[in-house]
């Protein structure tokens, strides 16, 4: 018995074990504890086989369910200044980030890509729980002005996707500063007449949800999705009682009058199709034949070099129409 | 006079002073006069050192200090004619949120502010300064009636946060929030708020979307209090230190850092300690701000005021 046996071997042996088990074959279910087959899960929108509870999905999963074909372009996102305050608590907030980035091979936690729903031409925002708890920093307002702003470019309506725990703490001051700035942006869209849809998804919590996630045309949850201002435990700790059940839950918001709908994900895209062609003022979708949407490419003003969003959203309504 | 945990070594002096004092009264043979004043000085030079250089969390604790003037005793002091208008023609009307009509120097404005309470009775009706959705939605329609008539808005920020409570949250504390903030990016009218004391996160900032945003030299803004996200980040609510540290929530780092245009100068000690003062300076503050604003088109303080917030963090701090 010495160190080798005792700790070199068997950090040798679990680095090549882990290799020949991947670890993400089964995922456990948060809600009932199932344990559910990743192929199944993902073909199932990640909601749970047995309870139906709706597990958190990423924007690029979002996306690819979303669009049509799964296909859609990225907005560009301008990068915010890196660490702004220099915070530090128990680690430093650059090595945070990467240790997030790392994890989950995102830049940060917000994605923003347009393309077509149903034939009708939207841009997207989807949050990323999984990117440091989707919190809202620079970079998720920056994320939110960009979709606003390129929506209005293109005369598009916006469909956010919102998750997240709250404000961005190590950004301090300039996360709560999002709360107006994406609250300007939003304004950018009313001014321009164009519909602003907001999914809710688990969870909204905090300074997003008392900023763009509750400033939509139209407010949808998804099932038993937790939305608030203050989480339940806070709330707990504040009044000294035991909350009701399914107490801040979609479907205790939708009682309260605060959303419009909860809708299964598996429903999400066709009712947002319905809505956003009657917002839109666009004909009836026709399953299986819908027209193509009115401005065909040639209808482009003048023939200038393309930017790299404009680029492959052409090439998505080729593939669209290829296949459609 | 109430004594924070860090002037205690103060308290001493200055009610050893007092004792002395309070002797001579009783004893007019005694002489005390070289003593009380030897204490006397002995207590500013205190004062000086203690507040020179106060740390982040001291300013927390400074801002929260019971003594210091509320918004109810900035709007007697710098306003006349104030005619409170309540209720957010839904709900209730909530106590933690006041304000109305009045006069800031002859010209009609409409101030709207957190107030805390200064006894226990009145601590508990204003609910602590933390406002309920109607609160908000009561500066809402304050801030539309103000829209409709042309007149400034003037807020005066000072609360810990947003209530978190079973009702608030059922009656949407969340969107009662957004549609205030959105609010102050709306109305036609020169808006200006000052920081009183404490600017407690999304409850703040559903005030303080302003043309022109000054802090008292004391008074701190954050997006969370020190002790949460102690004990979110630090897991240990005790590392408030540390934590009121990272968050830059003075009002000095947020002037370097664009969030706020100016600090108004409070007395030595703090507010608390020269309360006429205080206010006083914050009127000259209000005028000074609005004097900038005043006269600009409606379009024009709207789209400046949206500007302002949206170019707001293009730089952070100087490393």
């Amino acid at each position: 018995m010495n160190w080798i046996t005792n700790y070199v071997r068997p950090r040798i042996n679990s680095l090549f074990s882990r290799r020949e088990v991947p670890e993400n074959l089964w995922r456990k279910c948060d809600e009932c504890g199932s344990m559910l087959f990743h192929r199944e899960l993902a073909d199932n929108l990640n909601v749970c086989t047995n309870c139906g509870h709706h597990m958190p999905i990423t924007p690029r999963e979002r996306f690819k369910t979303l669009f049509d074909n799964g296909v859609y372009s990225e907005v560009k996102v301008p990068e915010p200044v890196a660490d702004p305050l220099h915070f530090r608590d128990q680690k430093r907030y650059p090595d945070r980030m990467k240790a997030a980035q790392r994890a989950t091979g995102e830049k940060e936690a917000m994605l923003i890509a347009e393309g077509e729903v149903g034939r009708t031409p939207v841009v997207s925002a989807a949050q990323d729980f999984s990117f440091m708890g989707g919190s809202m920093g620079m970079y998720v307002g920056n994320a939110i002005i960009a979709a606003c702003e390129r929506a209005v470019k293109l005369g598009r309506p916006l469909v956010l996707f919102s998750a997240a725990g709250g404000a961005r703490m190590q950004e301090g001051i300039l996360s709560l500063m999002q709360m107006p700035r994406t609250t300007v942006a939003v304004q950018m869209l009313r001014e321009a007449g164009l519909p602003y849809i907001v999914v809710l998804t688990h969870p909204t919590t905090g300074g997003v949800t008392a900023s763009y996630a509750m400033l939509g045309d139209v407010q949808i949850a998804e099932p038993n999705a937790l939305i608030c201002f203050a989480g339940p435990r806070v709330i707990e700790q504040t009044i000294r009682e035991k909350l009701p059940e399914g107490f801040q839950r979609a479907e205790y918001l939708l009682d309260h009058g605060m959303l419009d709908r909860v809708t299964h994900r598996k429903d999400m895209r066709d009712e947002l199709i319905t809505i956003l062609r009657m917002l839109m003022h666009q004909p009836p979708a026709v399953r299986g034949d819908l027209p193509p949407p009115e401005p065909l490419t040639p209808a482009e003003p003048e023939p200038r070099q393309a930017e790299a969003g404009d680029a492959s959203e052409t090439a998505g309504e080729k593939t669209d129409r290829g296949t459609g | 006079m109430n004594y924070l945990d860090f002037e205690k070594p103060l308290a001493e002096i200055e009610g050893k002073a007092e004792e002395l004092r309070a002797m001579a009264r009783q004893n007019s043979e005694l002489d005390i006069a070289k003593e009380a004043e030897a204490l006397d000085q002995k207590a500013a030079g205190m004062l000086r050192d203690l507040y020179k250089d106060l740390s982040p969390w001291r300013k927390c604790l400074v801002a929260r200090h019971p003594d210091r003037p509320h918004c109810k005793d900035y709007i007697d002091a710098l306003f006349s004619e104030y005619t409170p208008l309540a209720g957010d023609r839904n709900f209730a009307d909530d106590h933690a949120v006041m304000g109305g009509l009045a006069r800031l120097e002859d010209r009609p404005v409409m101030v709207i502010g957190q107030e805390k309470g200064h006894d226990t009775k009145s601590r508990i009706e204003r609910n602590f300064g933390m406002a309920r959705p109607e609160g908000y939605r009561k500066a809402i329609r304050l801030m539309e009636m103000a829209h409709r008539f042309g007149l400034p808005v003037i807020t005066l920020v000072d609360t810990p946060g947003a209530y978190p409570g079973k009702g608030a949250e059922e009656r949407g504390q969340s969107e009662a929030i957004a549609r205030a903030t959105q609010k102050c990016l709306e109305i036609g009218v020169p808006l200006v708020s000052v920081i009183i004391g404490e600017g407690g996160s999304g409850g703040a900032v559903a005030l303080a979307t302003a043309n022109r945003v000054a802090m008292l030299e004391h008074s701190v803004y954050s997006v969370i209090s020190p002790e949460g996200c102690a004990s979110i980040l630090w897991k240990d609510a005790e590392k408030m230190r540390e934590a009121a540290e990272a968050l830059r929530l003075t009002a000095q780092d947020l002037r370097k850092l664009g969030v706020i245009d100016r600090i108004i100068d409070e007395p030595l000690g703090g507010a608390q300690r020269g309360r006429e003062e205080t206010m006083a300076a914050v009127g000259a503050a209000l005028e000074a701000m609005l004097g900038e604003i005043e006269g600009k088109a409606p379009d024009k303080l709207v789209s400046d005021r949206q500007r302002k917030f949206l170019e707001m963090g293009k730089k952070g701090l100087a490393a």
